[in-house]
């Protein structure tokens, strides 16, 4: 997911800094001698077609990736995210029940994860930026986000939303452990807690 | 707006107003005299307190406007101090959020919004050819609610009990659980109450543009600036009234506990996102347009040409004014919304790139067909292209939802809204500055100063923001106030500190660059720049009156320098103040034909009254002191009864001649006055704000958590025959309010329908008191009650203002001051009897509709 979010950057990051420098270029030239101009090749040429079509590009790339991103009713792993002023609460799906462990979140590498997020008192934002895209902790409702981290180690997670004094060190730890280890390396967790 | 002429085509009505004989030369001084005796502010600081001059209160908004871009300038600096180092120990937590809160409220709402109010007021009324805006003293309630709304946040942040949940303000930080004290209501009511003073000035601003253009100044001819203006005013009449909701909301929620944000009852923190991006996102339009208008006005005389695909700018104006508030969602990405719906504010997101396109390239060509001089407001206007365009493009790449997911509430986004505010609204300012000041100190600038400034805010500027945008892209979210894990933004943040600074020290010598040039500058020549549009054609400074006579259609077509001699020697029309009264041209809203002579109110401290018992108001509400609070209401009404009174005039009402051969009616024997346009924005304010508590009723209902809600006791007969009475009395008002105005017309006065009005409003009054006191369930309980609370509120407050209108008609009447060719109040009380009806039958039918298919 991160992966498809970095591509779609670099592609425009590319193209702004093309349009960029044709706006500097073409200020650059205006410089100089009054010339004979077409108006409608400015106004409908550059400022309508060619930013329609820029524009009708951009929206396709982001559709495109915004839906191969999306979570899918596949019975991906769901761990629950409950976020209070101001930690973190992940409730896994154990073994032999579910298994809550508070600031750190355990996933198996390589897998799809749905990340079900919640929140007790305001709105707070699970973020992990190495993983992707963020979504909003809002009281009241549950939402949804699909992450999947390529190999195992640890990755941090922090809080999005301002939420308060406590907004700046609302952070997590996310361990990423092999497939295989998962449900075991859940309850030594549970166990050193 | 007025009186039909649909029979007439452009062609002959081009040539009728052409057609005015012109007024024989005068002599200048003589008529300067006269006229600067009526206009003139009245002398020593208490002309200051009742000054309603255009030109005074233009320039008091800009400067004090200024004052607080200093202020909030300093508290950013603040914020870099705090961040130049991970583990900053420069002011703690509680500073730290106060002080970011208030940067962004304060640079929001008292730098921009003011500024650019204060540019239209002081520069319409000269580039239309009109001497004062419509409403003298509703410029100065502006300003004075401005001023008291800006220091009771001021004085908030002395006393350290600043508003602190970031200038969004998200529910439910920003609800009364999570945030005690009254830092937030601070928030609520001093911006509420600045508000006013952007409700005041778009409603005169709206009216002026439409209705005072010199005779011959088509719509469609008019210049540009005016388009952008009144662009931004019609936005403003229908983006403010969202966010005026929801403070009023949110404020009635912390104060009595009605719910309308808490999930537990039925409340929603989504409404209240809903509602302040409703209002957020055209506000980013809102502060553009001005700024583009100036663009579009200086870049063409710059250049040594005309401005290229007026109609095609005109256009993308409106296309900006409508897409703008289609996009507010994309403020709402992360918030769990399904992919296809975002899919479509997306879209709109980025369509909304397509006007601006349209006018940054037109801009470009204007350049490419003239011969681009490099004068200060030139470099000003580079600094814009290549920020703005910056800015821009990353703001398409926030349009694109998986960036945004990235992206959002990281320092990305900081650095993309400062490179569109500082892009599109400061640079164009600083250009405007450059360009106009000589307009109004009637001084030249020093040299290389100004270039010197500009420099250092360049580079401070990009030197600060550009990094930003990496930071966020490597994790740092916003409004965090110490980073101690993050070693890899040391340097990035450090830098942008530093880089902060040097921006500063380039604004203090762009600000000693205003002030020099206004104390010791050489005196300016008139028209330094021969440009074409009539604020030139002015004397420098300008003079109290504005134009000693109008300019005419034979003035319009001649640039500003040729006509500065026949305009000051009273050749335009109404020339002079032969009568010792503010007197002013009104004319057709499309092709700007002479309808009637405006009589304006003179100096008067009745707006800083009105300001100062809204302010009372304001104050009883943070001090908790909610009984005393109708008090305030109460003395808000009487002098509003005072202010309306001021506008009776017993004097002559005779038509005027305002040139050789052609007379014109005073206003009082017109019915399509200019106080009745002005009515006609305030109710489209008004419906706006009726039509975003709709929307909160309909939102709730359907998307809130927390519904179905307990049955309801509202369902019983009583209740219903409540309704019914309160509905049929306001019925039966509005009957009566048509029945006076028809009979006025006919020449039958009298004065017992408009006293029928009044009782019909009354007993509208003691139904929906009894419907509140007997029928309705406890407000506190959930939120669809306290909606429904907030709904019998409306239509009290509606029947209760009807009621008003009526009896002011009505001792009108009574006094003989309503005759067969003049209607008094009569058409005014007629529209909001209207208006009071119709919103009270909505609201009744929402809440039937909402038991019977609950």
């Amino acid at each position: 997911m991160a992966r498809e979010i970095a591509w779609l950057w670099w592609a425009m990051l590319g193209g702004a800094t093309a349009l960029t420098a044709l706006v500097l270029v073409l200020l650059a030239m205006a410089f100089g001698p009054p010339r004979a101009v077409r108006p409608r090749r400015w106004t409908h040429g550059l400022g309508l077609w060619l930013s329609m079509a820029v524009l009708g590009t951009t929206l396709a790339g982001g559709l495109w990736v915004g839906e191969r991103i999306l979570p899918r009713d596949d019975g991906a792993i769901e761990v629950r995210a409950h976020a209070r002023q101001w930690h973190w609460e992940f409730t896994h799906p154990g073994p032999e029940g579910p298994v809550t462990i508070r600031d750190e979140l355990t996933i198996p590498a390589g897998m799809p994860v749905d990340i079900l997020i919640t929140a007790e008192d305001v709105i707070h934002s699970f973020w992990v930026p190495q993983l992707g895209g963020k979504t909003d902790a809002i009281p009241g409702r549950t939402n949804r986000l699909r992450l999947t981290a390529d190999a195992p180690g640890r990755l941090r997670g922090i809080c999005a939303e301002f939420c308060g004094l406590g907004h700046a060190g609302m952070r997590f730890d996310v361990r990423v452990v092999p497939a295989a280890d998962w449900p075991a390396a859940l309850i030594a967790e549970e166990a050193s807690e | 707006m007025t009186d039909a002429t649909a029979d007439r085509t452009p062609a002959e009505a081009r040539a009728e107003t052409l057609a005015i004989p012109a007024n024989p030369p005068q002599r200048a001084l003589a008529l300067h005299r006269a006229l600067d005796r009526v206009w003139r502010n009245d002398r020593g600081w208490w002309g200051q307190v009742t000054a309603v001059n255009h030109t005074t209160l233009g320039l008091r908004f800009m400067g004090t406007a200024l004052v607080f871009f200093a202020i909030g300038g300093v508290l950013a600096m603040l914020v870099r101090t705090q961040l130049a180092t991970p583990g900053g120990a420069f002011l703690d937590t509680e500073l730290y959020n106060q002080i970011f809160t208030m940067h962004g409220s304060i640079m929001m709402f008292l730098f921009a919004i003011p500024m650019l109010e204060g540019l239209g007021i002081y520069l319409l009324p000269k580039m239309l050819g009109t001497r004062d805006l419509a409403f003298p003293r509703l410029t100065a309630l502006g300003y004075w609610c401005y001023l008291f709304g800006g220091l009771i946040l001021l004085a908030a942040l002395l006393f350290g009990v600043a508003p602190r949940d970031g200038w969004f303000m998200y529910t439910p930080l920003s609800g009364a659980t999570h945030s005690p004290g009254i830092n937030a209501d601070v928030w609520l009511l001093g911006i509420t109450f600045v508000e006013i003073s952007a409700l005041c000035a778009a409603v005169e601003i709206t009216v002026t543009i439409l209705r005072q253009r010199a005779p011959g100044m088509r719509l469609t001819e008019m210049p540009l600036f005016a388009w952008y203006m009144l662009g931004t005013s019609a936005m403003m009449l229908v983006g403010f009234p969202p966010l005026i909701l929801a403070s009023v909301l949110l404020e009635i929620e912390r104060a009595f506990d009605w719910p309308f944000f808490e999930v537990a009852r039925g409340g929603d923190p989504l409404l209240w996102q809903h509602l302040f991006w409703l209002f957020g996102h055209p506000e980013v339009y809102i502060i553009f347009l001005p700024a583009a208008g100036a663009l579009s006005t200086i870049i063409p005389v710059m250049c040594r040409t005309e401005i290229l695909g007026y109609g095609a700018i005109v256009a993308a104006i409106l296309a900006l004014v409508f897409l703008s508030f289609g996009l507010w969602v994309h403020h709402m990405f992360t918030v769990g919304i399904p992919h296809m719906a975002l899919a479509f504010f997306s879209a709109a997101s980025l369509l909304v790139a397509v006007p601006t396109a349209v006018q940054v390239f037109a801009w470009i060509g204007t350049m490419w067909k003239g011969r681009p001089e490099l004068h200060l407001p030139m470099y000003h206007i580079l600094g814009f292209f290549l920020t703005f365009v910056m800015g821009g493009l990353t703001g398409v790449m926030l349009a694109v939802v998986p960036f945004n997911w990235q992206a959002h509430d990281t320092a990305f986004v900081t650095a993309h809204l400062h490179y569109v505010l500082i892009g599109g609204f400061v640079f164009p300012m600083m250009a405007a500055a450059a360009w106009w000041m000589p307009l109004v100190s009637g001084r030249a600038r020093i040299r290389s100063l100004g270039e010197a400034a500009f420099w250092l805010i360049l580079v401070g500027f990009h030197g600060t923001f550009f990094l930003m945008h990496l930071t966020g892209l490597l994790g740092m979210p916003r409004r965090i106030d110490v980073y101690p894990d993050n070693p890899e933004w040391i340097w990035l943040n450090l830098t942008s500190s530093v880089f902060g600074f040097v921006m500063t020290i380039g604004f203090a010598l762009f600000a000693l660059d205003l002030v020099l040039q206004a104390v010791m500058g050489q005196r300016s020549r008139r028209d330094p720049w021969r440009a074409p549009t009539l604020d030139w054609s002015l004397a420098l400074p300008t003079p109290s009156y504005t134009f000693a006579s109008i300019p005419g259609p034979r003035q319009l077509d001649r640039p500003a320098g040729a006509v500065a001699l026949p305009l000051a020697r009273g050749e335009g029309l109404l020339p002079g103040a032969p009568r010792p009264r503010r007197e002013l041209l009104v004319t057709t809203v499309g092709d700007a034909r002479p309808d009637h002579v405006a009589l304006l109110p003179g100096n008067s401290a009745l707006p800083l009254a009105v300001a100062a018992a809204i302010g009372s108001f304001v104050l009883l509400m943070l001090a908790g002191f909610y009984a005393l609070t109708p008090l305030s209401l109460v003395l808000v009404a009487v002098l509003v009864w005072c202010w309306g009174r001021g506008l009776v005039r017993q004097g002559d009402a005779a038509p005027v001649e305002v040139a050789p051969g052609l007379s014109l009616p005073v206003q009082t024997a017109r019915r399509r006055t200019l106080g009745w346009s002005g009515n006609l924005c305030l109710l489209l304010a008004n419906g706006t704000f009726f039509a975003s508590l709709i929307f909160g009723v309909g939102f709730l209902s359907l998307v809130a958590p927390g519904w179905p809600a307990p049955p309801a006791r509202a369902a019983d007969a009583g209740a219903a025959g409540w309704v019914v009475v309160a509905l049929l009395a306001l019925l039966v008002a509005a009957i009566c309010a048509r029945l006076a105005d028809a009979r006025q017309r006919n020449g039958h006065v009298s004065g017992r329908p408009a006293l029928a009005g009044v009782a019909g409003n009354a007993v509208a009054l003691v139904a929906i008191a009894a419907l509140a006191l007997l029928h309705m369930d406890d407000p506190t309980q959930h939120a669809r009650d306290a909606l429904r609370g907030v709904l019998a509120g409306y239509a009290a407050l509606h029947a209760l203002t009807a009621g008003g209108l009526a009896a002011f008609a009505w001792q009108q009447l009574r006094r003989g001051e309503i005759a067969t060719r003049h209607g008094g109040a009569l058409p005014t009380w007629r529209l909001w009897q209207d208006f009071a009806a119709a919103t009270a039958l909505i609201g009744a039918a929402l809440v039937i509709g909402q038991e019977a298919l609950g």
